[in-house]
Order: structure tokens, then sequence, then C-alpha cells
């Protein structure tokens, strides 16, 4: 039985994106019988490619998602390799962590309000040059969409350290730092020469799959990007919501393009490897040490801390703003506090709690069990599995939500699925499914064999291998497997809202309903909500490991791992 | 010991490992209960292989010909946890997450039934081994001789019909080394254990006594 | 490799089984109600549950909502959902969608908060159940006479499919601690840009305050204002537009940001205000100022104006998809809404501050009492200070006027 499943995880990820990406497709090419297009032309594409400024939106989406993925893994590796093993790279691991649970979207207003010229640290150049109004300068919003840059950086950090954090285990990295050392290399050029190429291959998915975010964002472009013209997602997105129902079938053609414009990033990215690859190998022959390497070891260090410590410090302007009175320029602080907010949303809180809860919590259920049933049976059955097998996990991140919404949402109607706890939990799964297990197979697949191969031989039979000496073995990773989910479950805001038909109001589309309204106190309120989830299941994660295993030492190893 | 057909002891009939189409190794022997068969050669050569095939737990690129017969029972395609066969690493791998009684008792068979008698018979392994009252103790608050006492024990609690040594001293200092060796071999014999014991270590050879394999 | 190839297609199978496979479970089918006997719908509607989808960005709105649906439960036994939306037409998709999939009743939306183009879209494709405005209880309270966009939606007319609910009209506000005089006119704001560069703006076309501000503009400067309420292509639209591009072109520089940036709603240039960014802002209601004084988004010193010559008006809405669940329900909670008490309070800026769509002269006399007596807020325009009221456009020049400014000022490099 163990044998289905596999078969079983990969319909529920792939099912659903294929469906809704037919039905986007259709109508890109004039396929709509709800909306009398029943012919196939090319009228869509037409529209589509006269809209003003449409080239200048996909340069827009793709080269500042290159350069947003590019730099990203630029700080993460240069903090890794500058400060591994030391004492600030731990501190820096316990702050990113956290940062995880919050949503983009908050992190986005964050620091929106800490940059913008009339925003936090302008307030604080104010009290100083004495301006009375906020300079005229386009910081957010600015046209080369630098602020969005910034704010996806800020956001990906966190979570391409963490995938490097799980691959450096298996490079021995430790002792590979010794031996580059006493051959003479500094500790960048060493780490970037010699480690960098075995860890690479580890995080390269995850690495494409914050390629396709960046290029394909919607809510943090909304916020910070440029708006004349937006980038491609936020036009699609107002063309899908435009009265005029007609831009329909303009709007699923843009949806392919980015697809297409994701697929043409992937394309440069990798094109791009491969010329790193080669010049690399001749500058690992060079010889040179680059044993003067402080500078950049101090910047890489001031770069991270400056990523984390501007989205902290965005996250306790929003905490400020849910409990401020009227707080105009250029005050530093509100001028009055109230709690008045907090006070008239506790109600709508506790049930939009429950609801996502509702949500959530079978959806990282299921998610979790196929998730180590596939495991399980690649373990069992000895077979290593193929790289296509990775691709199919990464498929949902790498298609954009926005290019199969649509689609999917058709999909769930026909099937009478609609505005079922099912096709909400469905719709998450395909989400949630690829996360957990990019968090979870890594542990698994490092988990000694011997362990495995000692109970066997001891006479246990694989399922008692598996409960009794595998999974709690793995505690600490499945329980950490499980916070991801949750943070990506109680994130989702398209599938909720599209799928469940409104029925189910979650933390998250309260916070998206209330943020249209533009009051930072109700987004400061609701970003902090939306954490809230999240960061108790990573709390879980770390204390019920310690709590279980508190007498037995060699846990400690298994759980840093 | 389960009383098996007959006590014949371990025979690895032209059993061939092939990796890639190339031959990693290729033996013909037979072992009997109580003797100490040791394969030496240099890393690589495929001992571990080896060891692995007749546990069962050989990953599936492998390719292997020939039969593994114990006390004449052939072992091909019968899985790892019904063959009887018990397996000695170079780490102890003692789980963590159990205490020294939790691993030794999680070997006990399940015919053997209630908790009292089970209690019992780890603390009676555990007297015999000098290491009296250790039932309740988290593994990685003992020494590295102590566990590797104690990974012993645990194969030994699960009745196996052969035992198998995958180079199991090396971690072991050299004082240790010896009193460790002594007491390894003095339960196969014993036990009457077919073993085969896989080393690069001369050493080993020579203080088990039995045929030396040279793989080179 | 075959094992895994084999997997995959299985998978698409299975996938495109159950696409294919035409399951549709029974839908709720609800009948039309006989709106013409009112006792008949209160029965219908009694133990239905009406999803209302309705934009949830104003916390306000959300309690009034909440009220009305409270009140509707008790007298009539109907249970109110709000759907909060970012944005109506995310309801129009839906009902589009469902149309798609051949769910022709039971549908997910009851009933919609609507207006504008959102309606004429819905309208033109026989999205909507009805008519059945005329015929309820309360609408013999609606001011037909004096208000004529209640049965007019930008000038496409609602044929009943959907019942006024509440007035807007276009007004300006600004800090009186930081300014002392306000330009009252578009020449006037025109002239007062030029001595304050980058301290106004709009926002970004297509969002429908953003076309609201052009079309206010177009409206002052065109000759003759009557050839707006054509449709567009009745008439020479390019030279009727000119006038605009002209003041475009000396406005758009003097903008906030140059024009290099826009804010994406009304919110959003709320907040700007409130940031000391620009001086003057705008908003389709004086009673929502007041509000968002109340909330801290403003100082209380900010106060509303409107133009010498007159602002844009228009009435928003509720309508029912042809193929809501709960149309009786949805029917009962319409004319709630329309009810003397309901628009009272909404009229009350303690707990929204929207105009109402009765005529006072048309009510009892203690509700036209109440009505008089009414607190309305520091930042409130008083009836008598809404000066006049101007009819908005057809349809077809806003589309026309987004289309163009897309054009020549949405791609700025």
């Amino acid at each position: 039985m163990l044998r289905f499943v596999p078969i079983i995880t990969i319909a529920f990820m792939i099912g659903p994106v294929s469906a809704g990406l037919i039905g986007t497709l259709l109508p890109a090419f004039g396929i709509l019988p709800a909306l009398g297009g029943t012919e196939p032309g090319l009228d869509p594409w037409a529209a589509l490619f006269a809209q003003p400024g449409i080239w200048q939106s996909v340069r827009l989406s793709l080269v500042n998602g290159l350069i947003a993925s590019f730099v990203s893994v630029a700080i993460v590796m240069l903090f890794c390799a500058a400060w591994q093993g030391t004492r600030i790279f731990r501190a820096m691991q316990r702050i990113l962590s956290p940062i995880l649970a919050v949503p983009h979207a908050t992190a986005a207003f964050g620091l929106a309000f800490l940059i913008a010229p009339s925003g936090w640290i302008a307030r604080l150049i104010a009290q100083f040059a004495g301006w009375d109004r906020p300079p005229d300068i386009a910081i957010i919003h600015d046209p080369l969409g630098i602020a969005m840059i910034a704010g996806l950086v800020a956001k990906e950090i966190p979570f391409l350290f963490l995938m490097t954090l799980a691959a450096l285990p298996q490079a021995d990295t430790d002792r590979t730092a010794q031996i580059t050392a006493t051959l003479g290399y500094g500790r960048i050029a060493g780490w970037f020469k010699a480690t960098l190429p075995r860890i690479y291959p580890q995080i390269r998915l995850p690495v494409l799959a914050v390629l396709a975010y960046s290029t394909s964002v919607v809510d943090v472009a909304i916020i910070l990007g440029p708006t004349t013209p937006a980038p491609l997602a936020v036009r699609i997105l107002g063309w899908l919501s435009d009265p005029d129902l007609a831009l329909r079938f303009m709007a699923s053609s843009a949806a392919i393009l980015q697809l297409l414009v994701v697929v043409v990033a992937i394309g440069i990215w990798v094109a791009a490897e491969r010329f790193i690859a080669l010049a690399g190998r001749q500058i690992a022959a060079n010889g040179q040490r680059f044993r003067h390497d402080g500078g950049v070891r101090a910047g890489s260090a001031v770069l991270a801390g400056l990523s984390a410590g501007a989205l902290i410090l965005g996250l306790v302007v929003l905490l400020i703003w849910s409990i401020a009175g009227f707080w105009g320029f250029p005050d530093i602080l509100p001028r009055s506090f109230s709690l008045r907010l907090w006070q008239r949303e506790y109600d709508a809180i506790g049930s939009s709690l429950v609801t996502t809860l509702l949500i959530a919590v079978p959806t990282v259920v299921i998610a979790i069990v196929l998730v180590l049933g596939c495991l399980e049976h690649e373990t069992r059955s000895r077979h290593k599995p193929g790289r296509g097998a990775i691709w199919l996990i990464y498929l949902p991140l790498i298609v954009p939500q926005i290019s199969f919404m649509f689609g999917l949402q058709v999909f769930f109607t026909l099937i009478g699925l609609e505005r079922t706890l099912i096709s909400v939990v469905l719709s998450h799964l395909v989400f949630v499914l690829p996360y957990v297990f990019l968090s979870l197979s890594d542990p698994f697949r490092a988990l000694d064999p011997r362990y495995g191969q000692t109970a066997l031989c001891l006479g246990a039979s694989p399922m008692r291998v598996f409960w009794h000496v595998r999974l709690p073995l793995l505690t600490r990773a499945v329980l950490t497997a499980m916070a991801v989910g949750l943070a990506v479950t109680v994130g989702q805001y398209l599938p909720t809202l599209l799928i469940g038909a409104g029925r189910f109001a979650t933390v998250t589309t309260e916070a998206v309903a209330l943020a249209s309204g533009g009051d930072r106190r109700m987004i400061g309120i609701y970003g902090l909500l939306q954490m809230v989830l999240p960061f108790a299941g990573f709390a879980c994660a770390l204390l019920i490991p310690a709590i279980l295993f508190r007498h037995r030492r060699g846990m400690n190893a298994q759980n840093r791992g | 010991m389960p009383s098996d057909h007959s006590e014949t002891g371990l025979e690895l009939r032209t059993v061939s490992i092939r990796l890639d189409r190339q031959e990693l190794l290729a033996v013909d022997l037979v072992i009997t209960p109580g003797e100490i068969v040791t394969l030496m050669g240099p890393s690589g050569s495929g001992k571990s292989s080896l060891l692995g095939h007749i546990c069962g737990t050989l990953p599936a690129q492998f390719d292997v010909s020939g039969q593994v017969v114990l006390n004449g029972r052939c072992l091909d395609g019968c899985p790892p946890q019904d063959r009887h066969v018990g397996i000695l690493f170079q780490d102890d791998l003692l789980f963590p997450h159990l205490s020294v009684g939790g691993n030794l008792a999680f070997a006990l068979p399940a015919s053997v039934k209630g908790k009292a008698k089970r209690r019992m018979m780890v603390e009676n392994a555990l007297k015999n081994a000098d290491m009296d009252g250790f039932a309740d103790r988290d593994p990685a608050t003992l020494s590295g001789g102590q566990r590797a006492r104690v990974a012993l024990l645990r194969v030994l609690l699960s009745e196996p019909c052969a035992l198998l040594l995958d180079e199991p001293f090396s971690k072991l200092d050299s004082e240790l080394r010896g009193q460790f060796r002594s007491f390894v071999f003095e339960q196969c014999r014993k036990s009457s254990l077919p073993t085969l014991m896989v080393t690069h270590d001369p050493e080993d050879g020579s203080a088990a006594g039995g045929r030396v394999i040279n793989l080179a | 490799m075959r094992s895994r190839m084999r997997a995959f297609v299985s998978a698409l199978a299975l996938a495109t089984g159950i696409a294919t496979a035409s399951v549709s479970l029974p839908a709720y089918a609800d009948p039309a109600p006989d709106v013409g006997n009112w006792q008949s719908v209160l029965d219908q509607a009694r133990g239905q549950t009406v999803y209302w989808h309705a934009w949830g960005g104003e916390p306000r709105i959300n309690d009034y909502i909440a009220w009305a649906g409270d009140q509707v439960f008790e007298r009539y036994g109907v249970k109110v959902v709000q759907v909060k939306l970012t944005d109506t037409a995310d309801a129009v998709t839906k009902v589009l969608s469902e149309k798609t999939a051949g769910v022709n009743d039971g549908g997910a939306v009851d009933m919609i908060w609507i207006n504008g183009e959102n309606f004429a879209a819905m309208k033109r494709n026989e999205l909507l159940f009805g008519p059945w405005v005329e015929e309820t209880p309360n609408f013999e309270y609606v001011d037909v006479e004096g208000k004529p966009t209640v049965v007019n939606d930008f000038t496409v007319p609602t044929d009943g499919l959907e019942a006024p609910w509440g007035m807007a009209q276009v007004s300006f506000y600004y800090d009186t601690a930081k300014l002392d005089s306000v330009p009252k006119s578009a020449q006037a704001l025109l002239e007062w840009l030029a001595k304050n560069p980058g301290r106004f703006t709009y926002p970004q076309p297509p969002n429908y305050m953003g076309s609201t501000f052009l079309k206010q503009i177009l409206t002052e400067l065109v000759q003759n204002p009557k050839v707006l309420q054509q449709p567009a292509d009745e008439v020479d639209a390019k030279a009727v537009l000119e006038p605009l591009w002209g003041y475009l072109e000396d406005l758009q520089p003097l903008l906030w940001r140059n024009g290099q940036a826009y804010p994406q709603n009304g919110a959003a240039m709320r907040t700007l205000l409130g940031d000391n960014e620009i001086d003057i802002a705008f908003s389709f209601s004086s009673g929502e100022v007041s509000s968002a004084i109340e909330a801290f988004e403003l100082p209380d010193t900010v106060r509303s104006y409107v133009f010498d010559n007159g602002t844009l008006g228009n009435t928003n809405f509720v309508a029912i998809p042809y193929n809501a669940s709960a149309k009786a329900g949805a029917v009962v909670l319409a004319d709630f809404l329309m009810s003397p008490e309901a628009q009272l309070r909404k009229q009350d800026p303690q707990y929204w501050g929207a105009d109402t769509v009765l005529a006072m002269n048309k009510l009892p006399a203690d509700m036209q009492e109440a009505f008089a007596n009414l607190d309305l807020g520091i930042a409130s325009l008083a009836p008598a200070e809404r000066g006049t009221v101007l009819p908005e456009p057809h349809p077809s020049w806003m589309e026309l006027v987004e289309t163009e400014w897309q054009k020549h000022y949405g791609v700025v490099q």
C-alpha cells in the first residue's frame, strides 16, 4: 500500500496545477463559453501586446526577479563563507528562523513604512534637518523597482539561509574549512572554491523557487513596486479584477506570458550557473588566496544583519502602528496610544483563527502523512529517486499562482466540490506539499541508514523500524516540517478566497481585505495575527523535542540537524 | 536460539557482487558454527557490500549472483528482519532516544512476552557484562567501550543465527580494542555463531584465530 | 525511469478523469421568489443564509453590515454572512466562473455591493436576478425624483435589477491647520498646484477614484456636458476629450512624485494626506472623512469641501446574481437596507456617515425628525453644503478615458 503514496502525492500536487493551467490556457486562446468565446484565436494575445508598456512590465518582472534572487543568494553565500561555525553564525540562525513565519506582505508593509519619504527613517532625519514636510522623492514605488527588490531580498535571505544550513552538514564543511585554511586560503575564498560547489546542487531548486517567486510576486510588488508601469503579475491581477469581463481573455494570455517569463528567468539563471561553473573552475585552479578578506567578512555580516534588522524593525513599527492614535509626520512616536482597534477586532479575531486552523490542521496532517509515506517508501525500496521526481515537487512552486487560479476555480466548480472544506484543503495542499517535502527530505535522507539496517537485522519489521526508530529520531525534523506547512497554509490568500468562495474567513483573507483599506493600524494588527500561528508552530518544533528527550543527550545531535 | 533444520552454519555459494558491470568481489565459502572467518581487503573492495547482501540491506544498484544459505535455509528473497543475521558496525549505533535497557529490549524477540520477563532478561545480560544497573542510563552518558559492549549485547539478545562484524573495533583505542575483541570472540564461540568479520587490521584477523581470506 | 513515467501518466489520468467526469452534486435549487407577494418572500427567506459579497476594507462598514445582519436575523430569521472583498470584481469573477462551469443554481454569491462599471458588465452578460427591486415595500421611500441616479446607474437604467443603498458624492478634503484657502475648480486647482508643486495626486486609473477625478475635470471643462450622457461611440469622442488632455498636459508634471508614481486607491491617497505628503485629497463620502478622523487616520483639523460648480455624484446598490442560493433572503435583506431605520443609522457618522437614498418628504414625521437631528460629524458636509450634484457620464466614457490615460501617462519612461 505504501507503493501508492508517491503517486497520490504527485497527483495532489500536479493534478490541480495541470487542471488550472488548462483552465487558463483555453481562454488565452479565446475559448471561454460563459463569455461567448467559442472560437480559438489569437485576439487575446494581440490585445495583450497592444497594452501600453507591456514589454516594460515584462522586463521589470524578469530583471528585478533575477536581481533580487542574485542579491539574496550572494548575501547568503558570502555570509556563510565568512562566518560559518562562529557565534555570529549561530546568532543569525536564531534570528532568521522566526522571520520565516512573517508573511511576505507584512514584511513588505513594515519595510515600506521604514524607508518611505514620510517613513520612520525620514522622520529621524527630519528631527535634525528640520523638515516639516516629507521630501518628494520616489523611494517606494520607484520606477526602477529597487524598493521592491529590497523587500524581496529581506524575505528571501532567511529562506535561502535555512536551505543552505540544511545542506551544509552533508558537505563536511568543517574539515574542508580546515584544509583550505592550512593551504593558505582566506576564509571566504576557501569556502567559495571548495564548499560552495558541493552545496550549490543541494540548494539549487530552492534558489529556482525563489527566482520563480520573485519574477511573479504580486503582494510585495503592489506594496513596494513601481506603478508606471507595474510588474506583469500586478497588471494581470488588475485585468482579472476589471469589471470589463472581456478583459478576462487577455488576462489569461497574460497569465501564460507570466509563466513564460518565469521559464525564461530560469533559463537565464541556469545558463549563468554553467558559465560561473566554468569560470569558477579556472579561478579555483589559479591559486589566488585572497587572504585579506576582513573587509568583505565584515561587509557580509553587515548586509545580512541589515536585512534581518530592517525586517524586524519594520515589524516593531507595525506593532506600534497597531496601538497608535494619530501619528503624523515628523513624529517619531505617536502622540497618543489606543487599544480601541484591538478591542474592536477581538471577536472577529477568535473566529478567523478558528477557521484558519480548520483548514490548516487537515492540510498539514495530510501533507506530513503523504511526505513521510513517500520518504519511507523510498527508503524501503532502496531506490534512489531520479532528478525528475524533485522537479515534479517543485512544479507548484515554480508555476505562478496567478497563472492557474482562475482555471482551478472553474475545475473545482465543475466537479461540484466548490465551497467545501475539502476543496480548500486540496488547493492548499498544492502549495504545502512541496514545502513540507523540502523541509523534511534532507533530514530524512541524512539519517544514518545503518540505524534502520541494524534495527531490521535485530528482527524488527519495517513498520516497527519506522515507528520506533526512524520517526523518534526525526522528531524535530518532522515538527519543523509541520511548522513550515502551517506557515504556508496560514499565508494562503488566493486559494482560500477563490476556491472557498468566501465561506472561509481566515486571518489572511481578513488581513488582505483590511489592508486594501490602507490603514496601517489594521495592517499592523492583522499582520501580527498572521504570525501568531506559524510562530506557535515553530515554538512547538523547538520545545516538544527538547521536553520529550530531555534525558537523552544523544538526541541533541539529531535535533540540531 | 531458534531450532533450525540443521546447524550447518553460513554458506556463501559463489556469491559475486558487481557494480556497473564491474565485479567487486567473488567469494565461495562455508562458515561453521562458532567459527570466525576474517575477510581482509582495501577499502572499496566490496567487503561492506558483501555484509549488506548477507543481511539483506544491500541497495538495489548492486548486481548479485550466487546463493546465501544459513543453516540449510536459503536467504535469497528473504527480508532482513526474518533472516536472523546480526550485524555490528564500527559505530555502536545505539538508538539515542532509548535508554540502554530500551535498546536491549528492542532486540528481544516478540516471543518473549511480559514486561517483567523482558526486563529480567535485559538486566541479566547487563549483569553478565559487568554493567549491572545500567538499564535506565542514557546511552550518551556511557563511555565508548561501554557503548560497544551494549551494542554487542543488543545483537546477541536478538538471538541471531549468524553474526557479521563490519570493522567493529576500528573506533576503539588500542587498550580497549584488545579487551573488547576478546569479549566479542568469546561470545561468538559461546553461542556457536558462524561469524564473518570484515577488517583492514591484520591484528584482528590473527586474534580471531580463524581463517583469513585476503581479497586484494 | 519507466516506472516513474508510469506514475506520472497515471497521476495525469487520474486528474483528467476527475475533470471529465462531470459529477455535479445536486445543486441547491432556489426558486425565484415572487416579490409581488411579500409574505411569500418572507416565508421563503426564513432560515436562509445570505452570503453578501461586499468590500471589506473599512471596519466601520463591516460593523454596520454586521448590525444589519443581526437585525434581519432577529426580525426575519435570515442569517447574513459578509464575504469581505478587496475588489467588487472578485465577486463578478466568481459568478462568471460559475456560469462557465454551468452552475446556474446554488451559486456562491447571494448579494453584491455594486455599481457603475461592475453593474453594467453584469447586466450586459445577463448575470443578474430580477427585476425585483421596485416591488419591495421600502422602495416607496426612495427618492426617485430628487435623486435620479437611484434608478440610473452611471446612465445605465437599473431596470429593477439592483436596489439603491447609499448616495456618494465627490468631495475634497484638506488639513485646515496647514492650508488657509483651497482651490474650488479645476482651473483653480491647476493654479494652486503651480504654486505648490507635488502636493496633490490622484489614484492611478483604472482605479475608479482616479477615473472619477478625470471625469470630474472633464465634466467641468467640456463645452456641452449633456454630450457625456450619451455613449462615447455616438459622438465625436476625440473632440470631446481634447480639453481634458490639454489640462492634464499642464497638470501632470506638477503632481506628487512628478507623476511617476501614484497611490493605488482612495485609502492610500488618504494615508498620503495623513503623512503630510500631499495637501488635498478627495473621496466619495465626506462622512468617510469624519470616520477616518475618529479612527486616527487623519488629524482632527481636516475638513471637506466641494467645487463651486458642483461635483459628481452617484448611487451605490446591492444586486442579486441570477444563480444565487438564497434569493428570497437577499431580497429581504435588501429591503431592510432601504428601510428608514437602516438608512438613518447609515447616515450617522458614529456608525458610517454615508448619505441616504431616501426622500425626506416621503418618510413618516418621526423619521424625518430623526434625520434632521443627526449629528453629521466634524468633517462631514451638511446637506446644505453639498452644492450641485453633477450626474455621472455614461460608462463608455470612463473606459475611453482610462484607456487613453494609460497610453499617455500609464508608462513613464
